[in-house]
């Protein structure tokens, strides 16, 4: 039991917090937002092809650098300060734990690689309808002659209308809950497949509805089949739900730190506003929110790491869904608060278009709801611990 | 970064439940769950009793290093060892003074010739200790002790005069770490010395203070002429505020991980009423009953952050926080326990105050946010401390 960053980490940190310091300044976030998949592609084509963050954590025989979940999440924490917009989330939080998890080696393999190589946005598509159990999943795959027929829809993809590759979920004819459900990659020319961007009131992540209309799939395509898709479908949510705590807590970092930054300067009666108590107490909370917030991402991130890795220790695999919803539930609050106190806090500018609070309260807004709300996830919880 | 134990943990795991089942019975059956936060005042005899019989068991300073007569035990066996100790039940620990605060700061601070005189009755749990650091005048603003200290003729013995406040358990120890002022006229941070005073002595009379909940764990502690030898003044005459704050800092370590056994405990026990009374039904309660425990994991997390840090006293980022944080999460633990209990929370066991436990946690743990640093003076030190803001304007004179 280590629960402290290495030499390592702190250099996985420090030169992800340069590079995106560059490329991702405030100047660069609003760039981005205006771009229509909301992600400027050279920054993303030297996230790929010269950082490897798509690949750090596909294993090495599928051309990736095998390292742990750990080390993503160091990068998310840090992509989430600076508000990146960028494939990284979907592509390495969704859609890789949904390739590595799943059973068809002639599917992961070559888009495992193509994903380490930087050259494949990749996503996961699921829910037709709003929640985050096997319920949502509407769409069918009927099986045909060459494989199966999909017809159904997803409500609010990530990255939906620009991914290269979407794994998406689908159930047998007549099959409820659980039962029956399927992982197929689609790529994103496949015909029959409509995606329409959705206008978001958070500008820096994309959301899309697809629809699928008689699309024909192959045996080669099938990532899971049925009776194994829910279990992989389930915890690749609840590994993309750690890494999205992980990214909610460096917005939520971020927006103390821009507080900070404001408070020191923003003279009042004859002094900084930084010296008022109540403006000091109101800061302390930011930053016991953010650190609580911390601890469970990490914590979250090293149960994914084992749940994710074949040899891992499956006592502490089997925490994943409470410590992901620990993680979610304290990150997406601290994220909210902070960048919630951080419009007051800048008092009138606070709520310009032209200070950055507003990016992360939307961001945090966002956040709280993708992979299921806080109290979503504390009613999860209650059901079981009241032994439901 | 890893988490999880390996197969020697777990080895060890067997190691402390059955030595746990094995003794905590007999004669300390009755000590079972006993003795927490708010209910420290009960079983002082039989509790004492249980030290020595943790001591026989080289039980106590699990964490300590093997120079200092501990076990050295990793992280991970330390964090077992609580996590065993609380499950079978295990008393709240009259040693923890010297064990958690005493031992390290002696540790740290100590010449050998102390450490060698002092550390062996924590360790046998003959000897205990409390806390002479409030006074009067002295609550959030610490460095206005007013306890003074000066050299008897010989200058072998230092004569202490003054009156301390909320020391816990004053009446059960053997031993008092003192923060007395021992350069006359000197004010603030300066001019405090850290003594060690015996409890056993006329110039030393201790008081109770009955609380809110109508016990008493915490006393008023009157010094006048007390002694002590001038061996056993922790460093150098003007460094106590830098002992006592390193101690401070020795608070937030492993003994943490003690302490939130028994928040799981209690949480357990609401837990249990819940779904007895039908509170659990409740979609608020639910929340509230999940967000307890999602929090208690928190801490936890925290903790092992802190314990897998430097241990050098000094405070790390998340360990400034860990005060804040556990005070505020165990007072609304104690609300949550009597809105689950509903009715039956306003009768007591019996006439004319007896509490029942959860009673007593939902009373007990207003004073957790004033203790040890109230929650504001914990927001003064984050801001200052780990944020940078400016210090508070101090008036001189």
């Amino acid at each position: 039991m280590e629960f402290a960053f290495t030499e390592e980490h702190l250099m996985i940190r420090d030169s992800a917090e340069r590079f995106l310091a560059q490329v991702s300044d405030s100047h660069a976030v609003r760039a981005a937002m205006n771009r229509p998949d909301a992600h400027d592609p050279d920054v993303w084509r030297r996230i790929g092809q010269e950082l490897y963050w798509p690949a750090l954590m596909v294993p090495e025989r599928f051309g990736g650098m095998g390292l742990g979940f750990v080390e993503l999440a160091i990068l998310l924490e840090q992509s989430g300060r600076f508000l990146l917009g960028s494939p990284l989330f979907a592509t390495t939080c969704l859609a890789t734990p949904a390739l590595l998890l799943g059973h068809n080696e002639a599917v992961k393999a070559p888009w495992l690689g193509s994903i380490a190589s930087g050259e494949t946005r990749a996503t996961l598509a699921f829910a037709s309808a709003p929640g985050l159990n096997a319920c949502s999943v509407h769409t069918v795959a009927e099986p045909s002659p060459r494989g199966w027929i999909l017809n159904g829809d997803y409500a609010q993809v990530i990255d939906g209308a620009s991914a290269d590759l979407l794994i998406v979920a689908a159930r047998a004819p007549g099959t409820q809950g659980e039962q029956g459900i399927s992982l197929f990659a689609l790529p994103g020319d496949t015909p029959g497949m409509r995606r329409d961007a959705l206008a978001t009131l958070d500008q820096t992540r994309r959301l899309a509805r697809v629809e699928l209309h008689d699309v024909q799939v192959s045996e080669a395509q099938q990532l899971c089949g049925p009776g194994q898709g829910w279990a992989v479908l389930r915890d690749s949510l609840l590994i993309a739900t750690a890494g999205l705590a992980a990214e909610q807590t460096g917005g939520a970092q971020q927006a103390l730190d821009l507080t900070l930054a404001y408070i020191a300067e923003r003279r009042q009666f004859k002094r900084t506003i930084a010296s008022f108590q109540a403006i000091k107490h109101r800061c302390a909370d930011m930053m016991l929110q953010v650190e609580c917030a911390r601890s469970a991402a990490y914590y979250a991130a090293c149960v994914a790491q084992e749940r994710l890795d074949p040899e891992g220790d499956a006592t502490v695999a089997g925490e994943l869904e409470q410590a992901a919803a620990t993680a979610k539930i304290h990150a997406s609050e601290a994220f909210f608060h902070c960048a919630a106190e951080s419009i007051q806090l800048h008092g009138g500018v606070g709520f310009t278009w032209e200070y950055d609070p507003h990016l992360y309260f939307k961001r945090a807004r966002a956040g709280e709801h993708l992979l299921g709300s806080p109290a979503l996830h504390r009613e999860r919880l209650a059901a079981q611990l009241l032994g439901e | 970064m890893k988490i999880g134990f390996s197969g020697a943990d777990e080895v060890f795991r067997e190691e402390v439940s059955g030595w746990m089942a094995e003794h905590l019975g007999g004669e300390f059956a009755a000590l079972r769950f006993r003795g927490g936060p708010g209910d420290e005042h009960s079983f002082p005899e039989e509790r004492k009793a249980w030290e020595r019989e943790l001591a026989a068991g080289a039980w106590i300073g699990v964490g300590w290093s093997r120079d200092h007569g501990g076990r050295g035990l990793s992280i991970s066996q330390q964090v077992i060892f609580h996590e065993e100790y609380a499950r079978a039940g295990g008393p709240g620990r009259m040693g923890h003074i010297g064990e958690g605060l005493v031992g390290p700061t002696l540790a740290a601070f100590g010449t050998p010739a102390q450490q060698q005189r002092l550390l062996p009755g924590i360790l046998d749990g003959s000897q205990f200790w409390c806390q002479g650091y409030s006074e009067p005048g002295a609550g959030s603003d610490l460095a206005n002790v007013q306890t003074r200290a000066r050299l008897d003729a010989t200058g072998k013995h230092w004569l202490i005069s003054g009156q301390k406040v909320w020391t816990s358990l004053a009446h059960e120890a053997d031993w008092c770490f003192v923060l007395a002022r021992t350069e006359p006229g000197s004010q603030g941070h300066q001019g405090l010395s850290f003594l060690l005073v015996p409890m056993a002595q006329d110039g030393i009379r201790v008081q109770p203070i009955q609380q809110l909940t109508g016990t008493s764990e915490f006393n008023e502690v009157f010094f006048d002429e007390a002694v002590t030898s001038t061996d056993n003044m922790l460093g150098q005459p003007g460094d106590g505020w830098k002992i006592a704050m390193a101690l401070l800092g020795f608070e937030r370590g492993v003994s943490t991980l003690g302490q939130q056994m028994q928040f799981h405990n209690e949480l357990d026990e609401i837990i249990r009423i819940a779904r007895a009374n039908g509170a659990a039904r409740d979609p608020l309660l639910r929340q509230r009953i999940a967000q307890a425990w999602a929090g208690l994991k928190v801490l936890r997390y925290n903790s092992l952050r802190m314990l897998s840090g430097p241990q050098d006293g000094q405070l790390g980022r998340e360990a400034m926080i860990y005060k804040l944080a556990w005070s505020t999460w165990h007072s609304d633990l104690g609300k949550l326990a009597m809105d689950v209990l509903g009715d039956a929370g306003e009768i007591l066991d019996s006439a004319p105050y007896q509490l029942s436990r959860l009673q007593s946690l939902f009373l007990f743990t207003r004073s957790d946010t004033i203790y040890g640093g109230s929650n504001e003076i914990q927001r003064n030190v984050i801001a200052e401390r780990a944020l940078g803001m400016p210090r508070e304007m101090r008036v001189m004179g």
